[in-house]
């Protein structure tokens, strides 16, 4: 039966613990609703054949509805309405208070990207990993504008709003992948503000995350300011790596060790300093300054690379200090502990 | 009882021949005449909302780039909004049908101050073009609600539109204090308060609203503007402010602000119901206290816009269950209109279409709203395609619903003519067909989880959409329809005579149109108001007969 209503109201798969309870508050009131609006309409298109017009001036009695007729017409709906309200609460409140024991994510919107982080583990852009079957919790905040975290298959939805965090969770009843939307207009690209929620077997969930900590391990890195570890997925995927270095050693285009506000000599005489509108710009434009001894052969990445990726690839190469690299110290984001 | 007269002539000397010349309409402190600048005026500002709202959907018929960029589609859907809000919606029935039938239903010559009248449509105006030329201009692209910190932080020129928005809140003030102030004073001579004809009441009650709730908004659109020039960081976090205090402030205007543009249509379906039922409503008391009801618990409810936002769990629980009260009286409505039908004589007829096609909005539009009032509900639904479509329904497919009625069944009071009657049922049909053919695919795109205001949807959303669309233009269609042939109405429609539906309505006891003094001697009102069990005193003719 619920399955039935499900398909014929277009609505995705119950991904969920929350998407059942969601989906049973909602049948019941649209099932209400239209037992209602049938015997309304009913009503109606009796009165309507029953009394139409039958000559222009027609004089009609004066009926006046009796007071017990007014008082089912407030305490009839009054009494769904609450038990609606109060159902839903029920369910509400359920939704916001996270059980002791679930995996804390943190996530944070950016325009126009999804960045998630564990506490004790990695980072990941635009995709959630999650066990199936045990509860997660969300800290979510924002960097710039509101957004709101969106998984239809889960039901589940809470504003990312920046300087401060809000919370849900969720917990996944198989594991598959399903969508992640933002929900709250962020500008231009807001419509292309997608990610993924990956569900997995906890047994896969494990494997995962001991493959993610090995990883940080063997660079050496400890736990990676997610931004940065983005801008180097950005690099590898953009193919930046054809050309540049990470180490030092010059290749096709300079190497991208020590960069960050260093003083370039131009081919066309006079020097510039790589700062960040340097480093967009030769994103961007990559022929209108190139550094002297080198071809000018780099093609243009506009529209090619997101404003996401361009920060993260920025703060990639800012990250590359000409000294060794001392691992960055975590700065977790603070949560305070209330009522929970 | 039926008067036959051969044919119905107009009257020699009326309102808009009483004087002649651009200038006598541009400086007229004539209600009448300013409700008709007002609905020429909100004609334009319509078309053009509704050419935004067609451009939309042409844009959202194919997932990716249709017809324009993800810039110009967010720049759109801005301009939509805010001029269909602030432009069409909440000005519609009070500065129109309110302006030129307050008056005469309560028996008086004109408003209480004519010349503020006058004022509030140049404040119109002028706030009209200010807002259009600065959205054109500036290419704002925040959408209606202008959310914090987006607002302040786009690169686009919000200023000017923020200014716009606000020289129109004053005229919306003005008008609303201008009716509380009419009704109160001028009424006719032993006309009390539980005699006045229910679009009065709905008046009043929106009068009400606009009176204590713009002011909020003014006070808002004035802090963002000061945020974005002064930079005071009232909602901005790095600076110690809060985004959600912009939510609550905006809200606290923009939700009694949809019973601004409900209310009234609600008083029109009062009037049409009963004078095309023949019949006395069957609760008059009912739909007074559900009006005043709605005015005031409809400022109790904002945060239900704010379930998802982090809002204190008790916070959205009470805002829940406060939103159930004032659904309540919507419901009521609803519930007295129907049997109002109950041993009536109902005639078939353009309004009376409009007034089924508004019972069935109200009804499926009320009740999705319920449902996103349901807390839990909400964390589906909030920002989905279910909100646009369940917003769609009740404040602009009810309203359009209202305002069609009200034009149509005050278009011969207005002008003195009939327009042709079966043309009028058809095109009816047609408006309210593509209306649900529109937003009823909207519902369900919001279940599939379809988040607002996408310039780019994945493809499994297509099919919805290219229905919505086909909506969309058989509903631009209709509007072609009834524009031209009530533009022909106006010089070759059939005289109505003063009363050519047989209404009991006070305002039809002048002439149609009404002389510039509205009536030739100090009307008599012999009957409460929506009463047909007695025979009339006045000679009923016209069409009817």
């Amino acid at each position: 039966m619920s399955e039935l209503l499900r398909r014929m109201l277009f609505l995705p798969e119950e991904g969920s613990t929350l998407a059942s309870r969601v989906d049973g508050i909602h049948f019941f009131i649209i099932l209400t609703t239209f037992v209602v609006g049938a015997a309304i309409g009913l009503t109606g298109f009796v009165f309507l054949l029953r009394f139409r017009r039958r000559h222009a001036h027609a004089l009609t009695p004066e009926v006046l509805a009796p007071v017990w007729m007014e008082a089912l017409f407030v305490s009839v709906p009054l009494l769904f309405f609450l038990l609606w309200g109060a159902l839903g609460y029920r369910d509400y409140v359920w939704s916001r208070s996270a059980p002791p024991d679930a995996l804390d994510v943190y996530v944070t919107g950016k325009q126009w990207m999804w960045k998630f982080a564990y506490p004790e583990g990695p980072g990941a852009v635009d995709v959630l990993h999650v066990p199936a079957g045990r509860p997660v919790r969300l800290l979510i905040t924002s960097r710039d504008v509101i957004h709101s975290f969106y998984v239809p298959a889960f039901r589940l939805k809470m504003d990312a709003i920046p300087g401060r965090y809000t919370e849900t969770w969720f917990e996944a009843v198989r594991p598959g992948r399903y969508p992640v939307l933002c929900a709250e207009y962020c500008g231009l690209d807001h419509s292309h503000m997608r990610a993924e929620v990956v569900a997995l077997s906890p047994a896969e969930f494990e494997v995962w995350r001991t493959q993610q900590g090995g990883d940080q391990v063997a660079s050496g890195a400890g736990v990676a300011e997610p931004l940065v570890e983005q801008g180097r997925v950005v690099a590898t995927r953009a193919g930046c790596f054809q050309c540049h270095t990470v180490d030092g050693t010059p290749h096709i285009g300079p190497t991208w060790r020590g960069l960050y506000l260093r003083e370039e000599p131009l081919d066309t005489g006079g020097t510039i300093r790589a700062d960040v509108a340097y480093l967009t710009e030769s994103m961007m434009e990559p022929q209108a300054k190139v550094v002297a001894g080198y071809a000018p052969v780099m093609p243009s990445f506009q529209g090619r690379l997101s404003a996401g990726d361009v920060a993260s690839l920025v703060e990639f190469i800012q990250s590359l200090r000409p000294e060794r690299p001392v691992p960055p110290t975590v700065q977790e984001p603070r949560y305070e502990l209330r009522g929970r | 009882m039926s008067f036959e007269v051969a044919e119905p002539a107009m009257p020699r000397e009326h309102y808009l021949n009483a004087r002649r010349g651009a200038w006598s309409w541009l400086t007229t402190h004539d209600h009448k005449r300013i409700g008709v600048m007002f609905l020429v005026a909100l004609l334009c500002t319509f078309l053009l909302g509704g050419m935004f709202a067609l451009a939309l959907r042409l844009e959202l018929l194919t997932p990716g780039e249709t017809v324009m960029g993800r810039l110009a589609y967010n720049r759109a859907f801005t301009l939509h909004g805010v001029i269909m809000v602030w432009l069409f919606l909440i000005p519609s029935i009070p500065t129109t049908f309110g302006n030129f039938l307050l008056p005469l239903m309560i028996g008086a010559r004109d408003v209480a101050f004519p010349r503020l009248n006058l004022a509030s449509f140049y404040l119109f105006v002028v706030g009209a073009v200010m807002t259009v030329w600065a959205i054109l201009e500036g290419g704002v692209d925040t959408g209606w609600t202008f959310y914090t910190p987006y607002s302040t932080a786009t690169g686009t020129d919000v200023l000017p539109v923020l200014m716009g928005v606000f020289v129109v809140g004053f005229s919306t003030i003005l008008s609303g204090l201008n009716f509380i102030t009419t009704v109160h004073t001028m009424r006719a001579p032993g006309m009390g308060w539980m005699r006045l004809p229910l679009f009065v009441w709905a008046i009043y009650g929106t009068s009400i609203i606009q009176v204590l709730a713009t002011p909020v908004l003014g006070m808002v659109l004035l802090l963002v503007a000061l945020e974005r020039v002064v930079g005071v960081g009232l909602f901005d976090p790095a600076r110690g402010g809060d985004p959600l205090l912009y939510q609550h402030l905006f809200w606290f205007y923009s939700h009694p602000a949809v019973y601004i543009m409900i209310l009234p249509g609600m008083g029109v379906i009062s009037e049409a119901v009963s004078a095309f039922c023949r019949k006395n409503p069957i609760s008059y008391r009912v739909l007074v206290w559900s009006t005043v009801g709605i005015a005031f618990v409809g400022f109790l409810t904002w945060g239900h816009h704010m379930f998802v936002s982090g809002q204190s769990v008790l916070g959205a629980g009470t805002f829940s269950i406060l939103s159930m009260l004032v659904a309540i009286f919507t419901a009521l409505k609803i519930f007295t209109w129907t049997s109002t039908m109950y041993r009536g004589s109902i005639w078939m007829c353009t309004p009376f279409t409009y007034v089924l096609g508004f019972i069935f909005l109200l009804f499926f539009g009320g009740m999705s709203g319920v449902a996103v009032a349901v807390t839990s509900a909400d964390l589906h639904w909030h920002d989905t395609y279910f909100v646009v479509a369940h917003f769609h329904f009740i404040m602009v497919g009810a309203s359009l619903m209202a305002f069609l009625a009200g034009l149509h069944y005050w278009f011969p009071k207005m002008f003195g003519r009939c327009y042709p009657e079966g043309l009028g049922v058809g095109t009816a049909v047609l408006i309210i067909f593509g209306f649900i053919t529109t937003f009823l695919p909207q519902f369900l795109l919001g279940n599939m989880g379809m988040p607002r205001r996408y310039a780019d949807y994945p493809e499994h959303f297509q099919p919805l959409h290219v229905a919505s669309t086909a909506g969309a233009s058989l509903l631009g269609f209709g509007f072609l329809i009834i524009a031209a042939y009530l533009g022909w109405s106006l010089r070759h429609g059939r005289v109505a005579g003063r009363n050519p539906w047989g209404s009991r309505g006070y305002e039809w006891h002048s002439d149609s149109p009404p002389p510039e003094a509205n009536f030739h001697e100090p009307p008599v009102f012999p009957y409460r108001p929506h009463d047909y069990s007695r025979p009339d005193l006045q000679p009923e003719v016209g069409h009817a007969a």
